[in-house]
């Protein structure tokens, strides 16, 4: 586990080798604001390998970019087989007639090279329609072991410079992986690449876990652990991989966990005489003070970006709804009005936004709302969907699908409500929990 | 105590352990070795003999005869008539078997959200140790324990399924300290 973690820092470099000044405006530029209809296509030819040793990952690199882009729903493929021109060099000229023929957009160019442990990966971006090259080459250095991050690196740079958004594609999601028979399911935490790829266990499996969340620099995880006989609130090093048990309240039974967005506090639920309020303890101190003292459940907290407020849901009307109050405690305000239940509001990135849970007549959704509860959009039903977590960049939501009679899995979305997927995983997976974009 | 013995008493263990658990989650009411080190107390295994349901001080009676959990309606902790007939008749047993302390297990239907569950768990198996507390068991023998939606009876995408599996089990948990 711990080599995984211990990636070497990517130095990216400029190459500035022959890029010219991008000139003339209107570049290749895709406004997803909308929701895109149809997909940009683009071509990723194989990467040119630089040395003998890098030609093993020449394939593999492309496919991993070419993949990241197409899942987003924004990008379609001109596979590799319908390519007319042969890419022999990063830094040769591009016969841009060739690409038109076949109505690429967005053309890709990489190459790599190897030595011993290190690679090197560099890429170009091309609007073919232009016939001009998008930005400056870039490069990235690392381990071989980090292949696929620079990958991901590659793929985050080309989807920023095309939509102008940030990218969300080298990060990496934790998530509860499950086995064994329904009533008595074994859980474990996990964690893997947003594209479910590297998929890895955190623990054992001998003690039942529950929706893990990342912290904002993605270094720790804060879960519920019934390592104790009722659920308590676990706080892990990624890196070491070390666990201690915090935000203990006597008698009372822990859970839902959750980072400020600084990280230096967590707030959390404890159940006690009937009754769940949220708590928040300041993480180096240690001092916990209460947030809410309703006669009713309140759980399922998320920080604002900013950290100035924390939406919740609570069952104080009746059922359970979604409110909004300061981080500090205080006034509650109901922001859930539709009909059905409301449950696991997550603030947007970009905190225009918070994702929630909905059941209503014998359905479960993922839909958003504004953080006012304006402007409510359901982006999905089933027979159960719960627990969306963000991307990166607020664009695309994960959350947990079961289908009736069927095991849970992990599904994502554009917040569009377009490109439903399922992330390839093995095995019956829950609750995940995005994290950050790495360095 | 030799060796056969041993055997025979491991096999007779086993036999009644077989008999009297009629849930495939585990003997006391579901929690299971597999997730929680070994049982309630404390990690440690305990070992009792679970007996003939019908000799009246056996915890097979309590649970077969007597009946070691109540069900509630969607998103309440609500006791009914049954339930307090039910936990009348446990309070009387734990009263004439003062030795045995009580975890009393929460649990939920899917039909919900996971946190919102553990928390609902919670609040039912409060309303179970209240209703106890105020037929006169000691506070001092009971513990509650939230699962959630995480430990069902029976996990069918069907109404039969859910009404049972919105519970609290009282679960003998050994012998009380």
């Amino acid at each position: 586990m711990t080599r995984l973690f211990l990636f070497l820092p990517l130095l990216a470099l400029l190459m500035g080798l022959v890029a010219p000044p991008v000139a003339q405006a209107q570049p290749l530029r895709l406004q997803i604001t909308e929701g895109v209809i149809e997909p940009m296509p683009f071509a990723m030819p194989a990467f040119v390998p630089e040395n003998s040793a890098g030609s093993q990952f020449a394939e593999a690199l492309a496919r991993v970019v070419a993949a990241n882009l197409s899942n987003t729903g924004l990008f379609r493929e001109v596979p590799p087989a319908a390519h007319i021109a042969r890419v022999s060099s990063i830094d040769a000229s591009i016969n841009y007639s060739d690409w038109r023929a076949i109505n690429v957009q967005a053309l890709i160019t990489g190459a790599v090279s190897v030595s011993g442990n290190r690679m090197t990966v560099k890429f170009r971006l091309f609007d073919v329609l232009s016939g001009q090259q998008v930005g400056q080459g870039l490069q990235f250095s690392g381990t071989t072991d980090s292949w696929r991050r620079m990958a991901h690196k590659v793929s985050d740079a080309v989807y920023s410079r095309i939509t102008g958004e940030g990218g969300y594609f080298d990060s990496r999601v934790v998530f509860i992986s499950e086995s064994g028979p329904r009533g008595n399911r074994t859980k474990r935490l996990a964690i893997m690449d947003q594209d479910g790829e590297n998929a890895q266990f955190l623990t054992d499996g001998r003690a039942l876990v529950l929706a893990p969340r990342f912290s904002p620099t993605g270094d720790r995880i804060l879960y519920t652990t019934y390592e104790t006989g009722g659920p308590r609130i676990a706080l892990m090093s990624i890196q070491t991989g070390q666990r201690q048990l915090v935000g203990d309240i006597p008698g009372a039974q822990t859970f839902s966990p959750r980072f400020s967005p600084d990280g230096s506090v967590l707030v959390f639920s404890a159940a006690r005489g009937g009754n769940t309020d949220l708590y928040r303890m300041n993480l180096s101190s240690g001092q916990i003070t209460q947030l809410t003292s309703s006669p009713s459940i309140a759980t399922s907290p998320s920080f604002s970006p900013d950290g100035r407020f924390i939406t919740f849901e609570s069952d104080r009307s009746g059922t359970s709804q979604i409110y909004v109050m300061p981080a500090t405690g205080g006034e509650a305000r109901r922001i859930s009005f539709g009909q059905g239940r409301y449950s696991t509001p997550v603030w947007s990135p970009r905190g225009d936004l918070i994702a929630f849970t909905k059941s209503h007549a014998g359905r479960f959704h993922i839909g958003v709302m504004r953080s006012d509860g304006s402007e409510e959009r359901l982006l999905t039903a089933s027979f159960l969907d719960e627990g969306p977590t963000w991307a990166p960049n607020g664009r695309v939501i994960m959350f947990t699908r079961e289908a009736q009679g069927g095991d849970p899995a992990l599904f994502s979305v554009d917040i569009t409500g377009r490109n439903l997927r399922r992330l390839p995983l093995q095995g019956p997976a829950s609750d995940p929990a995005w994290g950050p974009l790495l360095p | 105590m030799n060796l056969t013995t041993k055997a025979l008493l491991l096999v007779a263990g086993l036999a009644l352990a077989a008999c009297n658990n009629p849930r495939a989650g585990g003997t006391f009411g579901g929690g299971g070795a597999d997730g929680f080190g070994g049982g309630f107390a404390d990690g440690g295994i305990t070992m009792g003999n679970l007996g003939d349901p019908n000799d009246p001080r056996s915890i097979a009676h309590f649970q077969q005869r007597i009946g070691d959990r109540v069900f509630f309606t969607t998103d309440s902790s609500s006791l009914n008539d049954t339930s307090r007939s039910t936990l009348n008749a446990q309070a009387a047993w734990l009263r004439s078997n003062p030795q045995f302390a009580i975890v009393i297990e929460g649990h939920a239907d899917e039909r919900g959200t996971r946190e919102y569950n553990v928390a609902l768990g919670e609040r039912r198996a409060n309303a179970v140790m209240q209703y106890l507390i105020g037929q006169g068991i000691s506070a001092n023998r009971l513990r509650t324990v939230s699962y959630g939606k995480e430990r069902p009876v029976e996990a069918c995408p069907e109404q039969r399924c859910w009404d049972i599996n919105r519970r609290a089990v009282t679960a003998i948990s050994g012998v009380s300290s």
